[in-house]
């Protein structure tokens, strides 16, 4: 569904993406993984068209994404979902109107249609109860599964997550991907999380791939990642698992 | 370090900020022009920018009028030409005073406030869910704001000129004993229609200067929370500086 070639990425003379290769697979949970500071996040940027690389290509339906001007990459952009790590959500909005928001800009509907479609996606995150808050009195969890829900309103096929579950208690931590799992499969979702928490993307993921020295070392399952001959895998495994 | 390099380096940023600044205006003035248009947004912003800072305009307004025509007559009582006392202070309010102290309170007030929200929307990625849920953040942030400036700021300008000429009538009819009729037939006579609306043309000016840049200065805001300070300063210390550098460059024009 998404294929990344060659694609590089300097900041200030810092070469952070040294030709990634990557394909994500359709209708699968793909974790990328590597060391804080290696270019997760950017990655993810350049996927959705936020960062524009300093060469490569991103193709997303027969387009490659690099080349695309600002207004086609708004129509790109509809199909594509993205969480950002702290949610992102307008603070001078309360949540309901936060995913009211989106509908607002792109489809014609009623106040009453929208206000509708906004509550059958809180109940659909839990948080039907706080529809009525401005994010500042939300907890963390709270303000990811809300940006989830503003994030499922424009319908996307791919969604991608920013460290989804970073500054969560365990709990909150499974719960929230046990909620990106059931929606994957409620709405035929390809989903992409960054994330260095090995345990979970050993628990929840269809892929992993390992992104180490700007490059991706190495994409498999699970269960072929856990029995990696590489070397920065199986250190990584092992440091997870002290 | 090599001060030829500082001082380099120092002109660069400058050029880029002025290019930059053009670009972002000329952004938000074009996707304008493209729907969705946001009357809504339009008259949120009119009422932020216009309603909420009239009376602060009166205020200052009211008190520049009564201090320059206190200060206008020491210096023309010298010269015994105290009759022409109402025609100076009108002309300084409505040319000059009247926009730029308009300008300069708007900054203080709308100015400074934008360039912090929009800087706070920036670092806590806010610009860029925007962008993610395909919506121009140019024209939804910026569009709305310019129009609304360039609307309010002459309503506000033809507000601090009344004001300001009512306060320099005031204490040259009560506390220096000028002959009202005297002070208003000689305001008549100085003040033409072309000064009045040299100060509302500025002030068309001003309301487009100072919401670009402080709305450009927080949209790149960078650096957390001190970044957002810092943008919110330097888009105060540009904009009030623009504005009386650009003012002394539009006198010249008009006169």
């Amino acid at each position: 569904m998404i294929t990344i070639k060659e694609l590089r990425k300097s900041f200030d003379g810092f070469e952070v993406l040294r030709g990634v290769n990557l394909t994500i697979p359709e209708n699968k949970i793909t974790f990328i993984m590597g060391q804080s500071g290696t270019g997760k996040s950017v990655l993810l940027k350049h996927i959705v068209g936020l960062l524009k690389p300093d060469s490569g290509e991103i193709w997303f339906k027969n387009k490659d994404i690099t080349k695309l001007s600002e207004k086609e990459l708004q129509k790109v952009r509809r199909k594509i979902g993205f969480l950002f790590q702290e949610g992102a959500l307008f603070d001078s909005m309360t949540v309901k109107e936060n995913i009211m928001f989106p509908l607002k800009e792109h489809f014609k509907m009623s106040k009453r249609e929208m206000e509708k479609v906004a509550e059958e996606l809180l109940s659909v995150v839990d948080l039907l109860p706080a529809k009525d808050k401005y994010p500042s009195e939300l907890s963390g969890g709270m303000k990811k599964r809300a940006a989830l829900a503003r994030t499922l309103a424009l319908k996307p096929q791919i969604v991608l997550f920013d460290e989804p579950t970073t500054g969560l208690d365990p709990i909150l931590q499974v719960s929230i991907l046990e909620l990106i799992k059931s929606l994957k499969e409620k709405y035929n979702l390809t989903c992409v999380i960054v994330s260095h928490d090995l345990g979970l993307a050993f628990k929840f993921a269809d892929y992993i791939a390992f992104l180490h020295g700007g490059i991706i070392i190495e994409i498999g399952t699970p269960e072929e990642i856990k029995t990696s001959a590489n070397e920065f895998i199986k250190k990584f495994i092992e440091s997870a698992l002290l | 370090m090599n001060p030829f390099f500082l001082l380099g380096r120092g002109f660069l940023k400058i050029l880029s900020d002025c290019g930059g600044i053009f670009l972002f205006f000329l952004k938000s003035l074009i996707y304008s022009f493209s729907p969705p248009y946001r009357f809504r947004l339009l008259i949120k912003h009119m009422e932020f920018i216009g309603v909420k800072s009239w009376l602060v305009v009166i205020l200052t307004s009211l008190f520049s009028g009564m201090v320059t025509a206190y200060q206008v007559n020491i210096a023309l009582s010298k010269v015994g030409s105290q009759s022409i006392l109402g025609g100076v202070v009108a002309l300084t309010l409505t040319r000059e005073l009247g926009p730029v102290l308009t300008a300069v309170v708007v900054i203080a007030r709308a100015g400074s406030a934008i360039s912090a929200e929009l800087g706070s929307m920036r670092i806590t990625e806010q610009i860029d869910a925007l962008k993610i849920m395909a919506v121009n953040p140019i024209q939804y942030l910026m569009s709305p704001r310019l129009w609304a400036a360039i609307f309010v700021l002459p309503l506000l300008t033809a507000i601090a000129d009344l004001v300001g000429i009512a306060g320099g009538y005031f204490i040259g009819t009560f506390l220096l004993h000028i002959d009202p009729g005297l002070l208003t037939a000689r305001m008549i006579d100085m003040v033409e229609f072309k000064d009045i609306m040299s100060g509302i043309v500025k002030s068309v000016f001003f309301g487009a200067y100072l919401v670009t840049v402080c709305g450009y200065k927080g949209f790149y805001a960078s650096g957390g929370a001190e970044g957002v300070g810092k943008a919110t300063t330097e888009a105060v210390v540009i904009s009030t500086v623009g504005i009386l550098v650009s003012d002394y460059i539009l006198t010249t024009i008009f006169f």
